[in-house]
């Protein structure tokens, strides 16, 4: 639904919801499926467990409030342009789900398809995002390469100048990409699978995970013991933790990914444009915020802040690529944690242990694939077996070697 | 911003400072002796805790010299700041 974005900063108001969507249960003693983690992702693998699976036997807990992780703290960008055929299978399914989300959910997203530019500062940039173009057609994803003057076409604000330190050289374009308001994105989901019959549980930290002859048996937690069938991890920065409860050493750093939002402005940025090269990615939100985000922090931490140096760098990346931005005041920052792999592609699927699933690993980028990761990874639960877009992100790809090196294309360095 | 405590030089900003990761991931004695799933483990799996953790900087910007410490991952805390012991890396 883009009608409404163009208006001017100030006159827009965003929809209202009634409100609660869900009713607060006490844990039942025994469930069918347990979701570890009321993210986005474990409220779409919630949601079509229910609606494609007919499992409806399901608890969805998480440790803190719904969608109050990663979920409150991302960038909100989504987008499907990736080097891999594995990767674009997998985000281009999500894309194709959140063009009928609003729809499929009877719940406005505030899905704005405005596109998404990828600046190329170097000729080696230039290579690698023409090569990345040539890939994204070949999947029957959409893309273009766009000389400067067509992205300044796009971006007026931009100094595409041959002046500054890293001038532009031009761009990927993938016009269906775009952002989605996130708080909307998991009320939406939560409101479906509960009016399907899962609960969904706050306030609920697993402490341990019950394992009995190889297969897992249930949840241990803050508010008692859950008997579970089958148990679903998916819950993106604490993974490694997770994991760790069942022995299951798990190649995965979890590290605070910061981003700030501006006060408001008026309307000055249409699209949504990323430098991986200079470190900065930055959107518009529906209200006039500027929503910059940067790169993830060095060293490993569960903090949910980060370091100012970071947010220095990102900065004057922007002031440099965008001067009108030098007027504009930081209202907030914060950091998410993102748990990384070192082939910066996620972990989806089987575990060791049978009955246990693992969806995690996603780093910087687990937005914008929410709801293909939910339909990929309820089929996987259902089924008992990986989906095939699930196939290749399987957790033994790091003892074959099959490893899919998406540190290009996932825009972020890390 | 962390103040990271080098051994030679004291407190410095963590600008100064390139990250290392986990301390004490030894390379194989016999490495014709690993299989796969010991190479998966000393190529990409790494001890992630939430709490201390005993970890390796380098300080680039400085003595560049290698030491390591233990590092607490929610509070940032940091303490025993040590020299790279005999045959560690």
């Amino acid at each position: 639904m883009t009608s409404a974005w163009h208006e001017p900063a100030g006159s827009f108001e965003l929809p209202r919801h009634d409100v609660p969507h869900w009713r607060d249960v006490d844990p039942k003693r025994a469930y069918e499926v347990v979701i570890v983690g009321a993210g986005g992702h474990g409220l779409a693998t919630a949601y079509y467990l229910a609606k494609n699976h007919g499992i409806t036997d399901v608890a969805v807990v998480d440790k803190g409030w719904l969608a109050g992780g990663n979920m409150a703290r991302n960038t909100t960008i989504i987008r499907s342009n990736y080097l891999w055929d594995e990767s674009a299978a997998i985000y281009e399914h999500a894309l194709k789900l959140w063009e009928g989300l609003e729809e499929d959910l009877g719940y406005e997203l505030l899905f704005s398809q405005r596109g998404v530019l990828n600046l190329a500062h170097n000729l080696t940039d230039v290579r690698e995002a023409k090569r990345r173009v040539n890939a994204n057609q070949l999947n029957g994803v959409d893309a273009e390469w766009l000389e400067p003057e067509e992205v300044k076409k796009l971006v007026p604000i931009m100094d595409t100048s041959a002046d500054v330190r890293y001038p532009v050289h031009g761009a990927t374009f993938q016009p269906r990409a775009g952002i989605a308001k996130h708080d909307y994105v998991a009320w939406g989901f939560a409101r479906a699978a509960y009016e399907r019959g899962v609960q969904l549980i706050q306030n609920c930290e697993v402490t341990g995970i019950s394992v009995r002859g190889g297969r897992v048996t249930g949840v241990e937690t803050t508010r008692g013991k859950i008997a579970a069938k089958q148990v679903a991890l998916c819950a993106a920065g604490h993974t490694t933790v997770l994991g760790d409860m069942v022995g299951l050493r798990l190649p995965i750093q979890s590290h605070p990914l910061q981003a700030l939002v501006s006060e408001l402005l008026d309307q000055v940025l249409d699209t949504v444009v990323m430098s991986n090269t200079v470190h900065v990615y930055v959107s518009q939100a529906h209200k006039g915020e500027l929503v910059l985000g940067a790169g993830i922090d060095s060293y490993n931490g569960y903090g949910q802040r980060g370091s100012l140096h970071v947010i220095e760098e990102q900065l004057s990346a922007a002031l440099e690529l965008y001067p009108v931005f030098a007027r504009a005041h930081v209202l907030r920052t914060w950091a998410g944690i993102v748990d990384v792999c070192p082939d910066a592609s996620p972990i989806l699927g089987l575990t060791p242990v049978d009955g246990l699933y693992v969806n995690g690993g996603w780093g910087t980028g687990g937005f914008k694939v929410t709801p293909g990761a939910g339909w990929v990874y309820a089929d996987t639960i259902a089924n008992g077996r990986p989906h095939p877009l699930a196939e290749p992100y399987a957790l033994d790809r790091f003892r074959t070697g099959a490893l899919i090196d998406e540190h290009g294309a996932a825009a972020v360095a890390h | 911003m962390l103040s990271i405590p080098c051994p030679w030089c004291g407190d410095r900003d963590e600008t100064e400072f390139r990250y290392g990761g986990e301390a004490e991931v030894a390379y194989p004695a016999d490495p014709d002796a690993v299989d796969d799933p010991a190479w998966r483990e000393y190529l990409f799996v790494r001890a992630n805790p939430k709490g201390w953790f005993k970890e390796r900087w380098v300080h680039t910007a400085g003595c560049r010299q290698w030491f390591t410490v233990h590092r607490h991952t929610v509070t940032y805390e940091i303490r025993d700041p040590q020299p790279i012991g005999e045959g560690a890396r």
